[in-house]
């Protein structure tokens, strides 16, 4: 359902107009029409029907398949490896550890700053493991088959050391040093906000509301693993690696730097890409050893991800505590935030963001949508004997708006305002954009109060107390829970740089080509896995150029032919990718007009380009085929003067400086006394990412999003035993949410278009999984309530909802309402 | 998640399968639907050094009901159940049908077969607590004929049976109709093997229970009965503080594991739950 005021082309408010910043004046596109249609996806004629090229489908003849020997304990040293039975079978042709990569570099993930301890990720283990599933050989054979059979016969001899499962543990007095580098196994320790007076303001203040909230370490689960095919090219000398990545260029730039190679020595392809949701932003180390290993063989080198190793050893996430206070004063307005986070980031730095992105991202992001100048937060990353982490979809942002909006409810419930009215008085308002918040960042405009108040309203949130009387009365709870977000998206390199990364992602490069026959390819550095970037930037490209989007086709994915760049992750392609098409299609628009100028002997100025014809403006007289155009810019470039045509291309950069998409999700839920099953019964998304490219894509986006919000809140969950064990390590354990356990998405938006992009949309890509365990915890919150009981982790496990209605039953039913752990 | 080398054998009738299986020994498995054994040896948690393939049997395909009984073959899919038709049958042995409706997903009940899951003894599979709640007799085929095992000496611990190595079953026999049957569930996802299973069947007259039998699933090695529970439903007028009392028993009775999903206390707190849900159902029924 879309309910845009005005439609995508609505005028730009006056807040943000106002705002304009230099470089990108506000320019929301009409001419074409093409931006804001609901066209469907160019690439799911053949991903859907099984025509897709991915990884795994590619197996040049010769191809040794490489299986990993992994770790089955979780702390350990390395006393011997032995690989005689192994390379006995027949088929084998190599075993690799450690002592066969001397020369290659293990990964270094580093934050230039003093509260970071850096650690290596080796590409093998080198004498030493920190987890179970660490890689430590690697059997190469004739067969997938006979790899597996013959990895069983490696032999390895564990010298067992204590291991630390999780961050109680590894706090503990004497615990056992995952890192000797981090004796206290604190490898991250900031304080980003510190605010003066805060304790002052706690002392005095009418209210003050305290929660703790945690969150599940979970995995993205991909459709598609990880898989790498890499192969040595005898005569350019270089390392070609396939491999399903989010991020081509920066595991060209980690293959290289291992390697000890030039960045041209090594070029990384990556085809179709069955999902990442983060996992794959990073750079695995799996992709390093395919790439050294089919150097140091000359062979071509295939190791495809099974399901187990990806549970087991492919990046986790989200593992977090918060303990957050909130001052309030007699109004309910929030007067300052105080917040301890604790971050369980596993036993390794990933590459290049390192275990650091959960533990900054949480205490930078906290404040969310709401207006607060009085901040104080220390985040910590706790190394552990578990897999390690890397961003997941929304990264720290579903934990710590779980925490901000479970911190909301209670002061609704303390203040006697109720939820919707404490957060309406909180959060900022359209006249206050664009809004500088407490961490220094800026907000451009959104409709933060309004999408509250509609995504309240379609609740039936006024009668929703008769509703859950009802509903008590036969015996049902009923809850109605909410969360409202700011999603900072698109960050460009200033933003990226306070990070103090030692490479600083950002901007974006693209090249816009038009061919003799008149139809174009767009080549970029965003790497679209399912987001449907070649039909939303084709979009963008067929308004600039006045051609069908049908004739345009994107290149992506090869660091040999598209400009350096980033990849797809943060939400930023749209924006980022989106934003340097667009210029670089006005560019090549330009030539066009001029092209046509010239034939037509007219002013440039005054022509237009649109239904695939070029005229002066209101002319149809006058008008001439792209095609015509295109053909002579190329066949027939002795017509037109020096500087005009001799090829048809335009290459444009776009830096952005952030976006900040907004959302209210709610959610209705209906809570089994007896089971302590949580069945959904409504979900309402209210989302506010300026102008929508392609609407159906965006719905797509916020709907799967969704469903991996709902599969934190109540299903996934990987669970370790006490000796950092992994036990959840396949999909009858590890619960994904199916359609089965999906209400349908009511999903409605509102349109802010923002003066920072060229196109005025805002990124959109994580708000759907950002938003969902918030609004989840909070409506079974919501029905507990009414039996005097809540949780306050997730997933929330039946178990754990009849073991808090239990405990409050048993405890005295004059506090009972008042508990909020 | 390759499975370890095995030797593939398709038999072209159930005597070349049983001796199939004598000649190949100990290490030879059955391959029906295979819906739980392949993916065992995926996982390399099974290592069967051949595979006797009898999915091609059709002959072992049938649901049909004679003298009273319902007679099942080995190789009849989760999905017959599932369509189980005819107003006498459905009368009689509707539960099955409902059962069905548990069973994983729809690819799964369209390859996965009675036998097989009887033969897997999983102990919180439908067919396994429904093999409990109708006293059935199951067919064994060996080198000597046939031989009938009843249900209650069949299931012997976890995915371990009274079966020989050498013999496969062919049909699975109900030989008395439950009318009043019901089978209640819990599982976090749909489709998922339940935490705990309950199913209960009833039979009463003049409003008195005559009879009573509650199967528990989930909560043990093997499928489970509550005797405790059924003997305190015999004689009740089957009203809510019998049903309640029966359900308090069987959860007294049961000394169920834990696992990450469901502690051991948990879990007996939902056959408390599930039990007095199973019985009520059961009772509209009869």
């Amino acid at each position: 359902m879309h309910d845009a005021p005005g439609g995508p082309a609505a005028a730009v408010p006056a807040g943000a107009a106002a705002e304009a910043p230099a470089g990108t004046a506000p320019q929301v596109p009409a001419a074409g029409g093409w931006i804001g249609r609901s066209l469907r996806r160019a690439e799911d004629r053949y991903l859907l029907t099984g025509r897709g090229s991915f990884v795994g489908d590619h197996e040049p003849r010769g191809t040794l398949h490489l299986v990993l020997v992994r770790s089955y304990v979780a702390s350990a040293t390395i006393e011997a490896i032995d690989a005689s039975a192994a390379l006995r079978q027949p088929g084998v042709a190599a075993v690799i550890t450690a002592a066969d990569l001397a020369g290659v570099a293990p990964l270094r993930g580093v934050l230039a700053r003093p509260e970071f301890v850096a650690t290596d990720m080796p590409v093998l283990a080198a004498g030493r493991v920190r987890h179970v599933g660490e890689p430590i050989a690697a059997v190469l054979a004739d067969s997938a088959y006979t790899a597996e059979d013959a990895a069983e016969l490696v032999g390895v001899s564990y010298g067992e050391l204590p291991a630390v499962a999780g961050v109680a543990d590894a706090l503990a007095a004497g615990a056992a040093a995952v890192h000797e580098a981090a004796p206290d196994n604190v490898l991250v320790d900031v304080t980003p906000a510190s605010s003066p007076g805060l304790d002052d303001i706690f002392t005095s203040a009418a209210h003050v509301v305290e929660v703790e909230a945690s969150t599940a370490r979970i995995t993205a689960a991909p459709l598609e693993g990880r898989a790498c095919v890499a192969a040595f090219d005898e005569r350019t000398g270089q390392v070609v690696l396939q491999t399903s990545t989010q991020v081509p260029h920066t595991v060209r730039t980690a293959v290289a730097l291992s390697l000890g190679m030039d960045e041209h020595q090594v070029r990384v392809i990556s085809p179709d890409v069955g999902g990442g949701f983060g996992q794959k932003c990073v750079v695995a180390r799996e992709e390093v050893l395919a790439a050294a290993v089919a150097r140091l063989l000359r062979r071509t080198v295939k190791w495809v991800e099974d399901r187990r190793e990806g549970l087991t050893s492919g990046f986790q996430a989200r593992e977090q505590f918060y303990h957050v206070r909130g001052a309030f004063d007699a109004t309910g307005h929030l007067l300052g935030l105080d917040a301890d986070i604790r971050c369980d980031v596993g036993a390794y730095s990933c590459y290049p963001v390192t275990c650091g992105v959960e533990v900054l991202m949480a205490a930078n992001e906290l404040p969310g949508p709401y207006r607060l100048q009085v901040y104080r937060a220390r985040s910590r990353g706790i190394a552990t004997n578990k897999t390690p982490i890397a961003p997941y979809r929304g990264v720290s942002r579903p934990q710590a708006v779980l925490a901000m909006e479970r911190l909301m409810d209670e002061a609704g419930r303390v203040t006697g305002l109720g939820a919707v009215e404490v957060r309406d008085r909180n959060l900022v308002d359209a006249q206050e954009f664009p809004y500088r918040n407490v961490m220094g960042a800026s907000y451009d405009a959104g409709t933060y109060r309004e999408s509250l108040a509609r995504c309240a309203e379609l609740l039936g949130h006024g009668s929703w107390h008769g509703v859950q009387a009802r509903a008590l009365a036969e015996g049902r709870l009923l809850g109605l829970g909410l969360a409202c977000f700011v999603e900072p998206t698109a960050y460009g390199t200033a933003s990226f740089g306070m990070r103090k990364m030692t490479i600083v992602p950002g901007y974006e490069r693209a090249t816009v080509r038009m061919d003799p026959s008149g139809s174009v390819i767009m080549m970029v550095g965003t790497h679209s896995h399912g987001q449907g970037h070649a039909t939303s930037y084709a979009q963008i490209a067929a308004d600039a150029l006045g051609i069908d989007p049908g004739r345009i086709r994107l290149r992506q994915g090869d660091t040999e032919l598209v400009p350096h760049g980033w990849g797809t992750f943060a939400s930023r392609s749209i924006v980022a990718g989106g934003g340097a098409i667009a210029r670089a299609s006005a560019d090549l628009a330009g030539q066009l007009r001029a092209i046509a100028a010239h034939l037509i002997e007219a002013a440039p100025g005054d022509m237009e380009l649109a239904d695939g014809r070029a005229q002066v403006r209101g002319d149809p007289a006058t008008s001439v085929p792209i095609d015509e155009l295109a053909r002579t810019a190329h066949h027939a470039a002795h017509l037109l003067p020096d500087g005009l045509g001799r090829g048809l291309e335009a290459t444009a950069a776009f830096d952005p400086e952030g976006t900040f998409s907004n959302a209210t999700h709610g959610a209705i839920v209906e809570v089994s006394p007896e089971t302590g099953g949580v069945r959904l019964v409504r979900y309402v998304v209210v989302e506010d990412c300026g102008v929508m490219i392609n609407p159906m894509i965006v719905d797509g986006q916020v709907a799967g999003g969704v469903a991996q919000g709902i599969g934190a809140a109540l299903f996934e969950e990987l669970c370790f035993d006490e000796s950092g064990q992994p036990v959840s390590g396949s999909f009858v354990d590890y619960l994904l949410p199916t359609a089965a356990d999906l209400p349908d998405f009511e999903i409605h938006h509102l349109c802010t278009p923002t003066p920072r992009t060229p196109t005025g949309s805002k990124g959109m890509g994580e708000g759907g999984t950002i938003g969902a365990p918030a609004a989840v915890l909070n409506a079974v919150n919501d029905a507990l309530a009414q039996v005097g009981a809540s949780v306050g982790r997730i997933p929330v496990r039946p178990a754990d909802v009849v073991a808090a209605i239990a405990e409050a039953a048993s405890r005295d039913p004059a506090d009972s309402r008042r508990k909020t752990q | 998640m390759k499975p370890a080398p095995f030797t593939y054998h398709r038999a072209r009738s159930a005597e070349e399968a049983v001796s199939l299986l004598a000649e190949l020994g100990d290490d030879a498995k059955l391959l029906a639907g295979g819906q739980s054994l392949v993916a065992m040896m995926n996982f390399r948690l099974a290592r069967p050094a051949a595979l006797v393939d009898i999915s091609r049997l059709a002959e072992l395909r049938y649901v049909r009901v004679h003298d009273g009984e319902l007679r099942i073959g080995a190789l009849a899919l989760h999905r017959d159940l599932e369509r189980l038709a005819g107003p006498g049958v459905l009368a009689e042995f509707g539960m099955l049908r409902r059962a069905a409706r548990y069973i994983g997903h729809y690819a799964i009940r369209a390859a996965g077969t009675f036998g097989g899951s009887i033969a897997h003894a999983d102990p919180a599979a439908e067919w396994c607590m429904a093999a409990m709640l109708f006293d059935a007799q199951i067919v064994a085929h060996g080198p000597g004929g046939d031989r009938v095992i009843p249900a209650a000496s069949f299931f012997k611990g976890f995915l371990e049976t009274a079966l020989r190595p050498d013999e496969m079953i062919i049909e699975v026999r109900l030989p008395a109709p439950r009318p009043g049957a019901a089978i209640c569930e819990f599982a976090r996802r749909h489709g998922d093997f339940a935490i705990v299973a309950v199913a209960a069947a009833v039979d009463s007259e003049g409003g008195a229970c005559r009879d009573a039998r509650v199967v528990l699933g989930g909560v043990a090695g093997t499928v489970q009965r509550a005797v405790g529970a059924e003997a305190a439903l015999i004689g009740s007028g089957l009203d809510a503080d019998a049903i309640a009392a029966a359900a308090e028993r069987a959860a007294a009775e049961t000394d169920p594991p834990g696992d990450i999903h469901g502690s051991a206390e948990y879990r007996r707190h939902l056959v408390q739950v599930l039990t007095a849900r199973a019985i009520g159902e059961a009772a509209t029924y009869a």
